[in-house]
């Protein structure tokens, strides 16, 4: 053991700064209290503080900060989408993610690769130049590519994978398109939070939300949790797959369904794969950590379900569609695998900003697109709660979009499997 | 969940079956009022617990139902789906 580290050990002073502020009691009130320490939480606390002046903030976790799907998912950042809103709301994210690590004087290993989507279908290539278009209009860099190109990017690739599957045609290729190191994230927006007085308080479960109704509607008065009750009359729901037990606890109903989704890392290997690669006919993504592990994703379990298992069925069924596009990979071993809980939406986009209850915000219906977004959210979402209005971005995310048969149109862009 | 029994063919390995959803009864398409129709298109029950689901045994095509904990995937019992008064579903 280094010496220093035993001595830092030994001493009761313990000279250098924690990461986090350890709060031995939650206040009897708060400006606001946010659930969930993930990603999107602490970023609208981070923002918050920084940019609205609100300090008087708690932010719960039942369990740890970042161990939900701020820590589950695959890490790309991308901004290739299909509806205006859509690509508009998620190139204000990539622009603000390139500038987190200076912001928070923390190295994210924001890492630019490029992001192939491929297409083996001739209406899948149709679908590629259609976002290409849309993202050209809006300034964002996306391209329509042939095998070529792809074959050029990836030389390890089978274009024709193994005959099992119809051959890689092109590609919708998005130069933007970064992995970055997931936990910093957390740990970036929690510190800066926490260093301008925002209170974050893990192990703290949220049991119930008080309403209050004076003629006007419902509206939040205070939070129970198993620490006891806070007073605030702004709350901020973040919890992913957990939000329908959140909406239950304020009586409010959503189209929110929750269905796993799992993911898994191989051995790390020499780099040999720089871009990010997404086959939605094959139902898989992958990418190379700076570690050099390949990171691998699939599409959501097919029922519901409240849990964050991992299951084989899940390893063997990615494997065997990654093997059809790099059967060299036939002796690399999966060392981890897990999962986290996805609140999907019917239209595959956000549930976002203010409710039917006075004073209860969502940020919600992330289900497999959630983490790319986490600045934007965090810039929105503090906006939202600062002012009590919806954020332009934010708006055609309402709650009430449903009732308004207002739907958005991003399933053929927000993930694979459909 | 690895195995799911089917009230015609017996346990199955489950990816011998599809997923149906919650079941939902349709209100009145003449009588509900907009606000209840689209609850019943968009709305889901989607808070942990024990669910009443419709389920499909792809092979044979058998539709039938299940009440399965959506927090411990242990599926409690499965039965054909009747509609019948007193029926249990």
């Amino acid at each position: 053991m280094p010496w220093r580290l035993a001595k830092f050990a030994l001493s009761s002073r313990h000279p250098e700064p924690r990461m986090f502020t350890r709060h031995e009691r939650l206040k009897s009130a708060y400006d606001v209290v946010i659930i969930g320490a993930g990603g999107h939480g602490l970023a609208a606390a981070y923002y918050l503080a920084r940019d609205h002046g609100i300090t008087d903030v708690a932010v719960l976790d039942r369990a740890y900060i970042g161990g939900g799907n701020t820590g589950r998912n695959t890490t790309i950042i991308r901004s290739n989408y299909l509806t205006p809103e859509g690509v508009r709301f998620y190139d204000e994210s990539v622009r603000l993610w390139q500038d987190l690590s200076q912001d928070f004087d923390l190295n994210l290993f924001y890492s630019t690769r490029g992001h192939f989507t491929l297409a083996h279908t001739d209406s899948a290539m149709r679908t590629m130049r259609w976002r290409a278009e849309v993202n050209k209009h809006f300034g964002i860099q996306s391209e329509a590519v042939d095998a070529k190109a792809v074959a050029e990017a990836v030389p390890m690739m089978d274009l024709s994978c193994g005959g099992h599957s119809p051959p890689v045609l092109g590609a919708l290729y998005h130069a933007p398109g970064a992995i970055a190191r997931h936990d910093t994230v957390a740990w970036g927006y929690g510190r800066g939070a926490d260093r301008r007085g925002v209170e974050i308080h893990q192990d703290t479960q949220v049991l119930g939300i008080e309403l209050e109704d004076r003629g006007s509607g419902p509206a939040v008065v205070g939070v129970r949790t198993n620490r006891g009750r806070i007073a605030t009359r702004r709350l901020l729901c973040a919890v992913a797959g957990s939000t329908p037990g959140v909406l239950a606890m304020v009586g409010l109903r959503s189209p929110i369904y929750v269905h796993p989704l799992q993911a898994m890392v191989s051995e790390p290997l020499k780099p040999w794969l720089d871009p990010i690669i997404v086959s939605g006919s094959l139902h898989v993504y992958i990418s190379q950590s700076a570690r050099g592990e390949l990171v691998m994703g699939a599409s959501l379990d097919p029922y519901e379900l409240h849990s964050t298992r991992s299951t084989l069925d899940f390893a063997e069924s990615l494997s065997a569609h990654m093997l059809e596009l790099f059967p060299f990979l036939s002796d690399v071993r999966i060392v981890r695998q897990w999962a986290g809980m996805a609140d999907m939406t019917p239209d595959f986009a956000p549930i976002m900003g203010k409710t039917p209850v006075s004073g209860f915000y969502l940020d919600s219906g992330w289900g497999t697109w959630g983490f790319k977004a986490t600045p934007v959210c965090g810039k929105t979402m503090s906006h939202t709660v600062a002012r009590d209005e919806d954020h332009p971005l934010i708006r055609a995310f309402a709650f009430d979009r449903f009732a308004r048969y207002a739907l958005t149109g991003e399933k053929g862009a927000a993930s694979v499997g459909h | 969940m690895k195995i799911l029994t089917c009230p015609i063919n017996g346990p199955r390995p489950v990816s011998e079956f599809a997923y149906g959803g919650e079941l939902r009864e349709m209100p009145d398409p003449a009588r509900a009022t907009d606000a209840e129709w689209t609850d019943y298109v968009f709305n889901r029950d989607s808070a942990p617990g024990v669910k009443r689901e419709w389920w499909c045994h792809t092979s044979s095509g058998v539709w039938f139902m299940a009440e399965r904990d959506t927090v411990s995937d242990i599926v409690l019992r499965t039965y054909l789906y009747s509609k019948a008064p007193g029926a249990s579903a």
